[in-house]
């Protein structure tokens, strides 16, 4: 079953079609990857569905088939979130003058609704909820440290912590493993993998790094020029010849590649 | 000619650069290659003093550059050309190459406007309008055009190709011998190898902040396993 | 019909010396970013300068025109050396410390001032040659008029030519856009600050200089122009020359004619415009969308509850201060009543700058909207002291959530200077509207309540309502509402990123933090028995961040320090002759060798203690 559709999607900057005529649909459970060279609309793209800017055509709907569908053209971020969609940054967009318990906490005071509350001391409330979190991406032992002493890829499971928080339906990870060690990212996509599985979300994400695409999207979409010009397994993907010439500027050398590949399995 | 010897540079919390090191040599035109977020801009910047290294050491004509600012390092002679390209966009196009004038000649030789406008027709045509109102491929002659202005022995060309059509690809590598043929060194990162093996002498693989391989297109045309680990999809 | 015509002359000619002030306000922001309160201190060094020269040469046109070139050159010398000396130091700092450090000037400056040419106003000699009045329409129109009536396009034209046909100009304006994409062309950033800081000032002491035949030189010129300079920067857009040109047009035209249509909200169309003008774009008229931060801010620590013994320590000194009365010699209580005002004011400004991050360039606004509130009430409804130490945060508090509304719209310098431009209309108000507020005279007549008059009783008073707000504020600074506006001065991104509206927690801050302020100022102005305009000024809104910043903006302890040693040490300087120049020394020696302020100072020392007892208890 889908949990967000969009049809139709574009986007123009000045002249300039950054995303054009975009759909595709995204499943429940399903961990779908949004890749593309630079500057071919990935970031457009998810901005719109996050809020940050505003489609000039197009539908994106979540939950289509239920009778709770909303339409998210058009909302501000923080209403997408109240609808249960969680998000982590390209560049981590973390509390850094609280704690890493603290960052956690701001989640559940909004998710609960008591951000206007003078009186209540902050770090005191929902405690257990939030290292319950922190349990999950196993920095229960960082809980106190100030959150601007975190390394980067804490930072980052931090964030899908604080993600995690208001128990979205979906999740929105831009460039989840930008700035990790590979070690750090295999670890961290694994830790993706296995909380969507065990929680049953659906995860859309963009990367660069076509290891982590490869090994964890259960289906990956193209994008260049902001146009989809494929979508498709790991296996498609990797052998879909629109998508080589786009990567890599023309099939030739690819094309020459196999032919020595070829002879050298003759010879 | 430009020698990077060990540089280790961060962008935020994240370690991009690590231990890196590459050089170019007079009147060469060498590629860096590499995927998205291998590192290649990072490296750019460094040469450039807009990120400085946590260590390693920058040499250009054997004077030590890493602990320069910027503007002392074009006074050097290497002229940058950023990835997101930063045309002055209220000024004309003339007006951006007049910000880039330097009388001082630290290159082999000392760009007029018409020279540049005779490189690049395409701005000849433009040069009273907004640099803002360019296309994406005038912008990017435009930012050469801007840097070479300065007389420059060496440029830094930051993924020119990028989000360019293919025809004016073919016009900017045709400019870009023309450069090198005025006697001008050139790195170049890009991640458009149809256009780096057009122009370049020598390339140099980077993935996760290091180099991995260095050699002629045909070198790296023997060894399909290095383009199927570090650049094929 | 002429009578009309003469009021749209005289906009006219004083849009030419707004003009030219703003001018060089917005030339230097555009490139440096810098607020640059000193801008007014310019403007008067330049009408001093100008009225010497003419009054010693006195050599007919061509001296008096020389005279004022000359005087403009020397003002551009002096803000060159003004901008190696100190300015250089400051480009990376945050906001807060370049508009203290600018002020610090404006001090120095008013007592140089003072040493050369005395306290009295200059009555400068017209302008040879144009020293009559034309009749137009059978309204007389002084020829002088005329002439700035020329004299603003035609530098308008001239900086013009100079920004699009000078390879400095063209650089001015690429580093207004991008400033590091210049440096890397090779440009040496140093000097072209310096240049452009100069050209700034140049126009600014030229603006000062021609309004010598026009108006008596006097040593309030400089903040009297500030505010609407800053007013005039906001409506052009930053950065925006011909901006600044319509926008000076724009105020002095509608001024001269709100003062005859509506003389007494004359003083509220500046403002009034200016809000018009930001809902619609945001930016100003020819501004452009940019960053109006300083450098970013390091991140603060955690914040902490208070351990055991910290309360205890609180406790201590509490009760050493409620037994105060009992070895008091009278002047210590008045002191003392004078310290935890300031201090309320002060932490009521920590919190919005330190944990909500909007820096507030007009504070006084809320202080003196409580206190004049509370004054207004007590002399026109006859309530009483208690009934007045309510509504006067009220009224504070309302203020801060008109103008709140659209401040926290903005951000960085945009938002800080809306927030200068909201105090100076109030000051306006208070200072012109004569009828009401009794102007310059101020409101008198505040007497405590029979049981609060004694001096130790009105001391019991305030530091009981002072503690009070300070343990709200603190407890506000622990709660979730505090934390959310710590989370967006940190993060607004991941704010907006777990569903919350920033702007709204900044607005109710707003309000929060202008209430507290009023109720610093009611309690002021009972203990004073009067209120006057300057408690609504741009000094009284620079003490307040002098204090903030001696004390250190990150720390909840800040402004208690800060305004402990700031009030003791305004009452020791300001008995010394030239105390301004002493203590605008001190500013400038602060903010470039202490930028953590005292508590910054301390800090180390608590640190090294607490390591060195951690220590001792693993060992």
């Amino acid at each position: 079953m889908s949990i967000l559709t969009i049809e139709g999607l574009s986007k123009s900057f000045g002249g300039v079609e950054a995303v054009k005529n975009v759909s595709f649909t995204l499943n429940e459970g399903e961990f779908l990857a949004l890749i593309g060279p630079n500057g071919a609309g990935k970031s457009t793209c998810f901005n719109m569905i996050n809020g940050y800017l505003k489609p000039d055509k197009g539908k994106l709907l979540l939950q289509p088939q239920e009778s709770k569908s909303r339409n998210l053209v058009g909302k501000k971020p923080r209403q997408i979130w109240r609808w249960g969609v969680g998000r982590t940054f390209q560049i981590t967009a973390t509390f850094a003058s609280m704690t890493v318990r603290e960052n956690v906490q701001m989640a559940l005071i909004s998710h609960h609704k008591k951000s206007f509350n003078l009186w209540a001391r902050a770090s005191h409330l929902d405690r257990d909820q939030a290292e319950q979190l922190l349990e999950k991406v196993s920095m229960l032992d960082m809980a106190g440290q100030a959150c601007s002493e975190l390394a980067y890829g804490d930072l980052k499971r931090l964030e899908l912590a604080i993600a995690l928080a208001h128990d979205p339906k979906l999740l929105l990870m831009d460039e989840p493993t930008a700035g990790m060690a590979p070690s750090e990212r295999t670890a961290l996509m694994e830790l993706v993998a296995q909380i969507v599985k065990d929680q049953g979300l659906s995860v859309l994400f963009t990367e660069h790094d076509m290891d982590v695409v490869f090994e964890h999207a259960d289906r990956i979409l193209v994008l260049n020029r902001g146009e989809l010009i494929a979508q498709g397994t790991a296996e498609q993907i990797r052998n879909d010849a629109l998508v080589q010439e786009v990567y890599l500027g023309g099939g030739s050398v690819f094309a020459k590649e196999t032919a020595n590949e070829a002879h050298h399995a003759e010879t | 000619m430009l020698k990077l010897e060990r540089i280790n540079s961060y962008y935020g919390g994240a370690h991009i650069l690590k231990d890196l090191s590459l050089d170019v040599q007079k009147h060469e035109v060498v590629a860096l290659l590499g995927r998205n977020g291998a590192g290649k801009s990072t490296t750019m910047k460094s040469i450039m003093g807009l990120i400085l290294p946590k260590s390693g050491t920058i040499t250009y004509n054997n004077q030590a550059i890493s602990n320069l600012a910027s503007h002392q390092i074009c006074q050097c002679g290497i002229g940058y050309v950023p990835e997101e390209r930063r045309i002055f966009a209220d000024l004309s196009v003339e007006e951006n190459l007049e910000v880039g004038r330097r009388s001082s000649q630290t290159g082999p030789i000392n760009w007029q406007k018409e020279d540049l406008f005779d490189l690049f027709p395409n701005l000849a045509e433009r040069r009273t309008q907004r640099g803002g109102n360019l296309s994406g491929g005038e912008q990017q002659m435009l930012t050469i055009a801007r840097t070479l202005m300065g007389n420059p022995s060496m440029l830094l060309l930051d993924e020119p190709s990028e989000g360019i059509a293919p025809v004016i690809v073919e016009q900017l590598a045709k400019a870009i011998k023309g450069v090198k043929a005025q006697g001008l060194a050139i790195l170049l990162s890009e991640q458009n190898m149809h256009f780096a093996r057009l122009v370049s002498d020598r390339t140099y693989i980077i993935e996760q902040g290091s180099i991995r391989y260095e050699g002629s297109f045909s070198d790296l045309d023997q060894h399909p396993n290095i383009w199927k680990q570090y650049l094929a999809l | 019909m002429g009578f009309y015509l003469a009021q749209l002359l005289t906009g006219l000619a004083n849009a030419s010396s707004l003009f030219l002030i703003a001018s060089g306000l917005s030339i230097i922001f555009g490139v440096t970013r810098i607020v640059n309160f000193a801008h007014g201190s310019f403007f008067m060094i330049g009408a001093y300068l100008a009225y010497s020269c003419v009054t010693w040469f006195d050599v007919g046109i061509l001296g008096f025109w020389g005279s004022m070139l000359f005087a403009a050159l020397c003002v551009a010398v002096i803000g060159g050396v003004i901008e190696i000396l100190l300015l250089r130091r400051l480009y990376k700092s945050p906001e807060l410390f370049q508009l203290v450090a600018t002020f610090g000037i404006v001090l120095v400056v008013q007592d140089i001032a003072l040493a050369i040419w005395g306290a009295e106003d200059l009555l400068g000699p017209r302008a040879p040659g144009l020293d009559r009045a034309v009749r137009i329409l059978g309204e007389p129109i002084p020829e002088y008029d005329l002439a700035l009536i020329v004299i603003g396009p035609l530098v308008l034209g001239l900086v013009w030519l100079l920004f699009h046909r000078t390879h400095w100009g063209i650089l001015v304006r690429a580093a207004t856009q991008d400033r590091e994409m210049v440096a890397a062309l090779g440009v040496n950033q140093q000097w072209l600050f310096t240049s452009t800081f100069m050209l700034g000032s140049f126009l600014a002491g030229l603006g000062g200089a021609l309004q010598v035949p026009r108006e008596s030189v006097s040593l309030l010129m400089d903040l009297s122009i500030i505010g609407e300079a800053f007013v005039v920067v906001v409506i052009g857009g930053m950065g925006s020359v011909t901006g600044a040109f319509i926008a000076a047009i724009l105020i002095s035209v509608l001024n001269s004619f709100g003062i005859l249509l509506f003389p007494s909200i004359s003083l509220l169309l500046p403002f009034l415009v200016m809000a018009v003008v930001l809902i619609v774009r945001p930016w100003g008229l020819l501004g452009k969308p940019g960053s109006g931060h300083g450098a970013p801010e390091a991140p603060q620590d955690p914040l902490r509850l208070l351990g055991k013994r910290a309360i205890w320590a609180w406790a201590l000194i509490l009760a050493a201060l409620l037994t105060l009365p009992l070895a008091d010699d009278g002047f210590l209580l008045v002191l003392m009543v004078d310290v935890l005002i300031a201090i309320l004011f002060a932490a009521s400004l920590q919190f919005l700058m330190g944990v909500g991050g909007m820096v507030s360039f007009g504070h006084a606004a809320y202080f003196g909207l409580g206190a004049y509130g509370a004054a207004l009430c007590v002399k026109y409804a006859n309530i009483s002291m208690e009934f007045a130490l309510v509504a006067g945060p009220v009224i504070g508090a309302l203020g801060a959530l008109f103008f709140g509304w659209f401040c926290v719209r903005l951000s960085g310098v945009y938002l800080a200077m809306l927030t200068l431009a909201a105090a100076q209309i109030l000051w306006g108000i208070a200072f012109q509207w004569q009828d009401v507020t009794g102007g310059d005279d101020g409101i008198l007549g505040l007497w405590p309540s029979e049981w609060a008059s004694s001096q130790s009783a009105y001391f019991y008073l305030t530091l009981v309502l002072c503690s009070i707000g300070l343990m709200l504020l603190r407890r506000i600074a622990h709660s979730p509402f505090g934390y959310v506006l710590r989370g967006g001065r940190d993060s607004a991104l991941r704010i907006e990123a777990i569903g919350l509206d920033l702007k709204a927690h900044q607005w109710m801050g707003f309000a929060l933090v202008g209430g507290l302020a009023g109720l610093a100022g009611v309690l002021f102005a009972f203990s004073k028995g009067s209120i006057f305009p300057d408690s609504l000024s741009i000094p009284h809104s620079v003490d307040a961040l002098i204090m903030v910043l001696l004390g250190g903006i990150q720390s909840l302890i800040g402004p208690i320090l800060g305004a402990v040693s700031f009030i003791l040490l305004e009452d020791w300087i300001s008995r010394l002759d030239y105390w301004r120049f002493i203590f605008g020394t001190i500013i400038l020696l602060i903010v470039v060798t202490a930028p953590n302020g005292l508590a910054g100072l301390l800090a180390p020392l608590w640190h090294k203690r607490r390591q060195r007892s951690g220590k001792g208890q693993s060992q």
